[in-house]
């Protein structure tokens, strides 16, 4: 059956979160693995998947020289 | 708070001369404004001490976008403290730059609510720059902005705000619209200005003729720059006119055509056009004689960037020439076949100029479905291009018929 992009928007999550402290994702690295894992899915619904966890607030999006997707914290350099 | 009296004899030095000075700005709004004080003291310091005491914030942003705001924290904030955030933010400018008074004010009322009320009015990327302001302050600014019609810029690795010259709104030369295509631009690819998708930033400007007054050529990785692809206009009697103000034709003009398609007989002035590099330079000298062609269009580039990771480029001729007409679909279309294939392939912070030359242009152009084509140059005759493959098939093929 054909995933939504709320259940992609879960998929998407779950890799940033287990990636958290090991390795940045891109939207890109998140949208290949994506389609790897699920292969009928396509481009575009990654991006709406992204759109919701951003818009949620699940996720946040942050630039170190590139642009990533992270979980929400507290940046080291953040002045209180 | 850093006294407002203390001595900046460092920064005092830059008021000197006769040309504009952000340190005479900065005092300015410091009469007023805690947060340029404090940066005047932390100037001050940083150019004593040669040492630059920002911190890059990298997570600060508005709810759902990834681009707009870029995060600085003072090292020195029990020093500084209110300049402890000072993040900028970057304001889609409207294309061309034309603005209402009525606009104005109004930018300048939010921030002086919500900032340091520093602007810098505008930044090398085209955005109007709001230059300092805290964290809790982000949301506030962005909601009274787009309240009144103003939204986000682009940061980070995404299409940043498309940006071009004043074209055809005060400009006889605009071969096409350029405020019309940016505008287009801007609303059409919303969600890659204000979610970074990308390997790395991707950049448009527009520019209505080859003088490039936005010098598309060397800041944007796609440049759009118009031309046309008949004959220069040529009104003879004009050209009399200047010749009879003293105007030295064959000198100034004829001697200066990096084409060298002119000819002047002292009467009449011969353009071989097909030998034209549309470089304007005749244009720019007769207006009144010389226009551009009827015809008219773009000539769309590709690939050029400033130095970051690798040296700078210049951009090479992707579409020698195309017209330029709503709803832009061939420049759209050509654009996400780029994007996709440099989103797959791209290595990170790889510009698309970089990727290219990584891949080859031939290869490139397989990719996206373009054909090659001789005037793909990297200057006027200059290609720099060359497509053997299908010689080298047919040289196999004797070579096994033998």
């Amino acid at each position: 059956m054909a995933k939504t992009a709320e259940e992609i928007a879960d998929v998407i999550f779950n890799m940033v979160k287990e990636a958290t402290g090991l390795k940045k994702l891109k939207a890109t690295d998140l949208t290949k693995a994506v389609i790897e894992l699920h292969p009928d899915v396509d481009k575009q619904l990654c991006k709406d998947a992204i759109k919701i966890l951003m818009n949620s607030g699940r996720c946040v999006y942050t630039y170190f020289g590139g642009s990533y997707i992270e979980l929400p914290h507290r940046e080291s350099a953040a002045n209180d | 708070m850093a006294d407002n009296t203390v001595k900046t004899p460092m920064l005092d030095e830059l008021e000197k001369g006769k040309w504009p000075s952000f340190v005479k700005e900065i005092k300015m709004a410091a009469k007023k404004s805690p947060m340029a004080q404090d940066l005047l003291g932390q100037l001050e310091q940083s150019y004593n001490e040669k040492i630059g005491h920002w911190k890059h914030g990298g997570i600060v942003g508005v709810m759902g976008y990834g681009g707009g705001v870029i995060g600085r924290y003072s090292d020195l904030p029990d020093k500084f403290p209110n300049v402890s955030h000072f993040h900028t933010i970057r304001i889609n400018h409207p294309s061309g730059w034309f603005y209402t008074s009525k606009a104005l004010r109004t930018l300048c009322d939010i921030w002086e609510r919500h900032g340091s009320g520093l602007t810098n009015m505008h930044g090398s990327t085209g955005d109007i720059i709001f230059l300092g302001t805290s964290t809790p302050h982000l949301e506030p600014i962005f909601s009274e902005l787009t309240k009144e019609g103003f939204d986000l810029g682009g940061s980070g690795s995404d299409v940043r705000t498309p940006s071009c010259c004043v074209g055809p709104a005060r400009c006889e030369w605009a071969c096409y619209d350029t405020l019309a295509l940016t505008y287009d631009l801007t609303m059409s690819f919303q969600d890659e200005l204000h979610r970074p998708a990308f390997p790395y930033k991707y950049k448009f400007k527009m520019s209505g003729c080859p003088n490039d007054c936005v010098a598309s050529i060397a800041r944007s990785d796609m440049s759009i720059i118009g031309t046309w692809r008949d004959s220069i206009q040529v009104n003879k009697d004009a050209v009399l006119e200047y010749a009879s103000k003293g105007m030295n034709i064959q000198k100034d003009i004829v001697e200066n055509c990096p084409a060298k398609c002119m000819e002047w007989d002292g009467k009449e002035l011969h353009i071989e056009n097909s030998y034209c590099r549309r470089c304007m330079h005749c244009i720019n000298i007769m207006p009144k004689a010389l226009r551009p062609g009827k015809d008219r269009g773009a000539t769309v580039l590709i690939g050029a960037k400033a130095p970051i990771i690798e040296g700078a480029l210049l951009s090479s001729v992707l579409f020698p020439f195309i017209k330029i007409e709503p709803p832009y679909k061939q420049i759209k279309d050509v654009v996400a076949k780029i994007w996709d294939v440099w989103s797959e392939e791209g290595k990170n912070r790889e510009r698309i100029g970089e990727f290219i030359q990584r891949v080859g242009l031939g290869n490139f152009l397989e990719a996206i479905e373009v054909e090659p084509v001789a005037e793909m140059v990297a200057h006027p005759r200059e290609n720099p291009y060359v497509f053997y493959e299908e010689y080298f098939e047919e040289d196999e093929g004797e070579e096994e018929e033998k």
